[in-house]
């Protein structure tokens, strides 16, 4: 297939982003990856994705996708020749579907407001982000069944989905000089993170923990004057 | 084999609802448990540990959690009736605004309706220009839905699908909202597609059986939210 029948338009931080382009090399998906410049947003994002008006975006062939983890399902039906990303069995399929949504939904904005927030707040959004964890340590042990990964063997749809997350929670870490994965307390997910950063899909696009630093200084400038865009 | 189906819901829920229609047009015989969302069940704080919260499907004891996600499972599961097309494109578009519907119209929908409260004489010129501009934005909302809907019968073509489901809380919750608070949003000169298709939506026989009482309804929440933001 041509590389410019597949574009995906993103940016190189954002965590949303990674998740098509992760999907994208699992199956070995050529693509052009077209980078929004930081603070504006291009006349192809706005007349690709009118409605949200978000990065990323996945354009195959003049038909645009949005929403990263409905843009992994895509790309894994559309590729059957791939490897799979979403596991056969129907319970199975929507156990992850669960737990991607609830690293969307709920643990995404408490990682959020853990990066952002003071005092009291902080230690809220610190218990929430903890427990969370506490609670995907617990699915990982159910989903792996003694596997790398939560989608067993092979990366996933929840390994995409939280491991996505993976390069802004060392930030948080190192920043926020606090340990959330832990070996005494998520043993199976610091084995998981390093599996997970470590497999070839993942490779070559998740940022450097110091670049994502450096980058969240720009953020919090903007934050200043304007609500930090949304990844 | 016996097949187990339960479902965990509450009467007045478009969320449990949604897996009821689901269910019912696939022809699917459940077990359904009425939760009292002031006290729930040990059963249901059992299979939804997570969230705490209904609709919970339970298939052959195994629970599954989140009304889109139950809806996925259930198409995936019993193969009659799709409720999603075989179109990879299609899929994303179905599963891309039923997402839009849950995360950014209900919200909308109640802050137009329910959202700013009456205050003081000084508060209340500040409160009508945030009804103003929460009408707007449910507005923007419908008509995204308005040319998405096309000149389809259905959001799913010909029969109802997902996204149909998924859009219960527009094909008749909301005029419940209206009438209730006293707040018109899904207006005919505006939205005439969208009307047109909430009247047959809500004349499909799986739909319509899984509809709640409308009064019943109306009174639950007047009770719960107020009278509403109807201007005087």
């Amino acid at each position: 297939m041509a590389k410019n029948d597949v574009k995906v338009l993103g940016a190189w931080p954002s965590t949303f982003v990674m998740r098509p382009r992760i999907a994208l090399n699992i199956k070995s998906v050529n693509y052009e990856f077209l980078e929004e410049t930081f603070g504006s947003k291009s006349e192809l994002l706005l007349q690709s994705n009118p409605v949200h008006k978000k990065i990323p975006v996945l354009i195959h062939g003049d038909k645009p996708i949005c929403e990263s983890m409905i843009i992994v399902e895509y790309i894994d039906e559309v590729w059957t020749s791939g490897p799979s990303i979403l596991p056969s069995d129907p319970y199975d399929r929507a156990i992850q579907r669960f737990w991607a949504a609830y690293v969307d939904e709920k643990w995404f904005a408490a990682m959020r407001g853990l990066r952002i927030a003071q005092g009291e707040e902080r230690k809220a959004f610190l218990d929430q982000v903890t427990e969370g964890l506490a609670l995907l340590e617990e699915a990982f042990g159910k989903c792996s069944k003694g596997k790398a990964f939560f989608g067993g063997d092979r990366i996933g749809l929840l390994d995409i989905a939280f491991g996505s997350l993976l390069g802004w929670l060392r930030v948080t870490e190192k920043v926020g000089k606090v340990k959330l994965l832990d070996e005494a307390k998520t043993p199976g997910l610091v084995k998981w993170a390093e599996s997970f950063c470590a497999d070839a899909a993942v490779k070559s696009i998740m940022p450097e923990t110091e670049k994502l630093i450096e980058f969240s200084k720009l953020l919090m400038a903007q934050m200043k004057g304007a609500p930090p865009p949304k990844n | 084999m016996a097949e187990e189906v339960l479902v965990f819901g509450a009467w007045g829920s478009p969320f449990s609802r949604r897996v009821e229609m689901a269910l019912k047009l696939k022809g699917i015989e459940y077990k359904y448990i009425e939760e009292d969302l002031t006290n729930k069940s040990p059963s249901l704080l059992k299979y939804n540990p997570v969230h705490k919260k209904i609709p919970v499907l339970v298939h052959n004891g195994k629970p599954v959690a989140e009304s889109l996600v139950i809806l996925e499972y259930i198409d995936e599961t019993w193969k009659d009736h799709p409720i999603l097309p075989k179109d990879p494109y299609e899929r994303a578009n179905a599963r891309f605004w039923a997402k839009f519907i849950d995360e950014k119209c209900l919200s909308a929908i109640f802050k137009a309706c329910w959202g700013a409260c009456w205050g003081e004489e000084k508060e209340h010129e500040k409160a009508e220009i945030e009804h103003e501009k929460a009408v707007k934005e449910v507005s923007e909302l419908l008509q995204f839905l308005e040319n998405e809907l096309k000149e389809k019968r259905y959001f799913g073509g010909e029969t109802v699908g997902l996204l149909d489901i998924a859009a219960n809380t527009i094909g008749y919750w909301l005029g419940v909202f209206e009438e209730a608070s006293g707040v018109e949003l899904l207006t005919r000169e505006k939205f005439s597609k969208l009307c047109n298709w909430a009247n047959e939506f809500v004349c499909v026989t799986a739909i319509k059986e899984n509809l709640p009482p409308r009064d019943k309804l109306i009174a639950y929440f007047r009770n719960r939210f107020g009278a509403g933001n109807a201007s005087k």
